[in-house]
């Protein structure tokens, strides 16, 4: 049986243990097939049957394939693992000074979710939710280039708080339709 | 054991003999064990040829149980001291069993989980489920003829960490080594994927006696990955039984009703229900107890009408699981049906309206989990063939979080997060010269700690006086692969640790576990569990003996490090030995045997050269009389 060590290091980083180089752009097959790769190799059921340590090896790597899979995944959680390897954090505590104008517009999608969700009109918030994410999937591309192509971190950290805003929009309109289905 | 003991022929265990494992589906209404043989997985039957076992107990006063069909037999007779589907009071509060004025059962509110009175005694769920999983052990013993390596237990997707927990608990207390715990739907998949060589997105609807489940799967070759999951683990074919019995008290007028007719009609309700699969109209009579007589009829068209809101109760998760998928109806090219309960045909109507197709009802609902639960086994238990090489990667079916202050909740992991997984969390104190902080642990999705299940409580102590924020404690849920949690904590600057496996609000403790156990070796008419540990100590002794006295006599034929390290081997064996755990005896054997191959190996160089030094040729044994005495043994 092949022994859960072999190749795979703890301590490497996500892309490195996927054997990607690290970029925004990633290929989602690509991801998908090394994820399952890594996982045939270290997943607990294949030491179902093994001494205690070696069960207990494969559960710690296993984990770490899940969470490196997790985030390399998300395009968002992708863009500020990458910023946090550039040493560039988004720092997302303390950094919460926007532009007023992205706070006003935030305020006015946040109306116009609450106000559908008042009135129970399930297809209005079927069309929030698809201009959201309109809205994010031009965003995203804004920061492929700003951190594939251009490396300015500042900029993609100022995109990626943005997105974490629009992110929780839509979480938020996923809520409301949930509310309305129940 | 290795060359130092010089086997008889045919005497050591072949080294890829086949594992006997099984795969055990512990339903609500029945209970099935499945175990592959010559690559094929089958259910196995009782003596009489029958491959259910009800799920139900009967105690004696003198302590005995009865399970089954016998005592399936005795339930309007003895309702009181006969227990039916215990699964629903697995890991569960008197609080949380709905229906229960209308149980026969005396119930007892337990700290942690309800208990239930019976002619023997008072019994936890979990001591009932041991009952059915005992029995369903010793049949599959039976019929295989040798001692379990170890057996999948499914259970309901939606089964939340206390539920689970209480499932392992009972295998555990019926001598069964969990290989692993199972989500039902996922036991299902492997079934019908592996059968049909399917790709792409599947649903899995789950409709139990007394659970729904339902799973969306991505199929690829050879990996089975759950997207979502979700469901009502206290929603399932009783609750048609129920409204049906409902609408007969209320459409016969009847007075308040003594357990043993209640009993009786909700027997009957449920005949009328399987009846109705078939038929447009199902009679209904009964002769009670007080005398009442019930004549009454009953059509599809209300059927249907009284069970409406429990169809759009399992429509509900089914949403939730797609939009938690990131997908729609559109994407699922396949919905596989499971479960006795989806053999009603409004159900098959309405999950084919929802999902726009047919569903799949090629495979037996009622078999086809255990005989997914069952091939999983065999791989676990590594009797792996070439191309069973299938990878399973599920979920957590409800997120894990704190409790903060306010009462609110933080959630830590979130649900359909692919398991095993781990998240580590910092928290800080909130007053100047706090030496301890309490952590409570919950399951579910609300923002309030009230309305999601409480898993456990523990205190982190011995926090060095700081001021207020100054502490830094890390807290780390992990998630294994059979879905449990156990979580620690550790103060970060000064390395305090308090660490827990979550278990005692809702399940059992460690040493009500210990005491079921003792009770039920007490109880039990073959003590083989015991007798297993015995015979596996005294041959480590025998092992650790004879390593030893060939080190003594051969010390020669070791450097010094291989000396060392089959030294530390023993230790451990010697340590494990004195354990209970009978794996960790044999993998404790198993390295020392490895650590001491080439050391066999040597020595039996010696041996031989010390035999030939001075003989001639012609002396030796031939390999013809080699061959015969093998011939003799074989």
């Amino acid at each position: 049986m092949d022994s859960p060590r072999d190749e795979i290091n703890l301590n490497s980083d996500h892309f490195a243990l996927f054997g990607l180089t690290p970029a925004f752009r990633v290929d989602p097959l690509a991801l998908d097939k090394r994820f399952r790769e890594l996982q045939a190799r270290v997943h607990p059921d294949r030491f179902a049957h093994a001494g205690d340590s070696e069960r207990r090896r494969s559960l710690q790597l296993a984990t770490r394939v899940n969470e490196a899979y997790q985030t390399l995944k998300n395009p968002l959680l992708r863009a500020q693992y990458l910023l946090s390897l550039a040493g560039s954090d988004v720092d997302k505590e303390n950094n919460t000074a926007m532009p007023p104008e992205f706070l006003m517009e935030q305020m006015e999608w946040r109306e116009a979710v609450a106000e559908a969700r008042q009135a129970s009109e399930y297809g209005e918030l079927e069309q929030l939710h698809h201009r959201v994410r309109q809205r994010m999937s031009k965003r995203y591309e804004q920061l492929a280039e700003l951190l594939d192509d251009r490396h300015d971190y500042v900029q993609a950290a100022d995109r990626v708080r943005r997105l974490m805003f629009l992110e929780k929009l839509l979480a938020e309109i996923d809520d409301g339709m949930a509310a309305l289905e129940a | 054991m290795a060359l130092l003991h010089i086997a008889e022929p045919g005497d050591s265990a072949a080294p890829h003999q086949h594992r006997l494992a099984v795969g055990i589906d512990l339903g609500t209404t029945n209970s099935l064990v499945a175990t592959v043989r010559s690559g094929l997985a089958a259910v196995l039957s009782d003596e009489l040829g029958r491959p259910l076992l009800p799920s139900v107990v009967r105690y004696h006063p003198d302590g005995s149980t009865e399970v089954g069909y016998a005592a399936q037999g005795e339930q309007a007779r003895d309702p009181r001291n006969t227990i039916v589907s215990v699964k629903r009071f697995m890991g569960r509060g008197l609080a949380d069993i709905a229906h229960r004025e209308s149980m026969p059962y005396v119930f007892e509110d337990a700290p942690g989980m309800v208990r239930l009175h019976t002619a023997a005694g008072v019994k936890s769920p979990v001591e009932v489920s041991a009952e059915i999983l005992r029995t369903l052990r010793h049949r599959a013993e039976q019929s295989l003829g040798g001692e379990l390596v170890g057996a999948v237990i499914t259970v309901p997707a939606y089964f939340d960490d206390a539920q689970r927990q209480a499932t392992k608990d009972a295998a555990k207390l019926a001598g069964l080594n969990v290989l692993r715990l199972l989500n039902e739907p996922t036991a299902a998949a492997i079934a019908y994927g592996l059968d049909n060589a399917a790709e792409g997105i599947y649903a899995v609807y789950d409709l139990g006696g007394g659970t729904f489940d339902i799973s969306i799967l991505r199929l690829s070759r050879g990996v089975f990955e759950v997207m979502a999951t979700g469901g009502d683990s206290a929603l399932g074919g009783d609750d048609f039984d129920q409204r049906i019995f409902c609408w007969i008290l209320e459409a016969a007028k009847l007075n308040p009703l003594s357990a043993e007719d209640a009993r009786l009609l909700l027997t009957s309700a449920r005949e009328a229900k399987e009846y109705l699969t078939n038929h447009g109209v199902a009679p209904i009579t009964a002769r009670l107890n007080s005398g009442e007589r019930v004549d009454l009829k009953l059509t599809t068209e209300v059927f249907t009408e009284i069970t409406k809101t429990l169809l759009t109760k399992t429509i509900q998760p089914v949403r939730k699981a797609l939009r938690d998928a990131g997908l729609s109806v559109s994407d699922v090219k396949g919905v596989v049906m499971v479960g006795g309960a989806t053999r009603m045909p409004q159900i098959q109507r309405a999950v084919g309206e929802f999902f726009q197709q047919q569903p799949l009802n090629n495979l037996d609902p009622d078999r086809v989990v255990a005989l997914g639960a069952a091939t999983q086994a065999n791989l676990l238990a590594g009797n792996r063939n070439a191309g069973d090489d299938w990878l399973l990667l599920d979920v957590i079916p409800l997120s894990l979080g704190l409790e903060t202050m306010g009462g609110l909740v933080e959630k830590l992991i979130p649900r359909n997060s692919t398991i095993p997984v781990a998240r580590a969390q910092e928290f800080t104190t909130f007053r100047d010269g706090q030496t301890a902080m309490a952590l409570h642990v919950v399951q579910g999705e609300r923002e309030l700690v009230t309305d999601c299940r409480s898993l456990a409580r523990f205190e982190l102590r011995g926090i060095p006086p700081m001021v207020a924020g100054a502490a830094r404690i890390r807290v780390t849920f992990q998630v294994d692969a059979d879905g449990l949690l156990s979580v620690s904590a550790r103060e970060q600057t000064s390395g305090v640790e308090a660490g827990i496996t979550v278990k005692p609000s809702y399940g059992l403790s460690d040493d009500e576990i210990a005491n079921m156990l003792k009770d039920s070796m007490a109880h039990s008419k073959d003590d083989a569990l015991r007798r297993a540990l015995k015979e596996a100590q005294v041959e480590a002794q025998r092992l650790i003996e004879a390593v030893q006295s060939a080190m003594k006599s051969d010390r020669d034929l070791l450097t010094d490090e291989q000396f060392a390290a089959i030294d530390t081997a023993i230790g451990r064996l010697q340590a494990a030995a004195l354990g209970e755990d009978r794996r960790q005896i044999s993998q404790a054997m198993n390295d020392l045997e490895a650590e001491t191959r080439e050391f066999a190996a040597q020595r039996m160089d010696k041996t031989i050269r010390k035999a030939m030094a001075g003989k001639r040729i012609e002396d030796l044994p031939g390999t013809e009389a080699s061959t015969e005495t093998k011939g003799e043994h074989a």
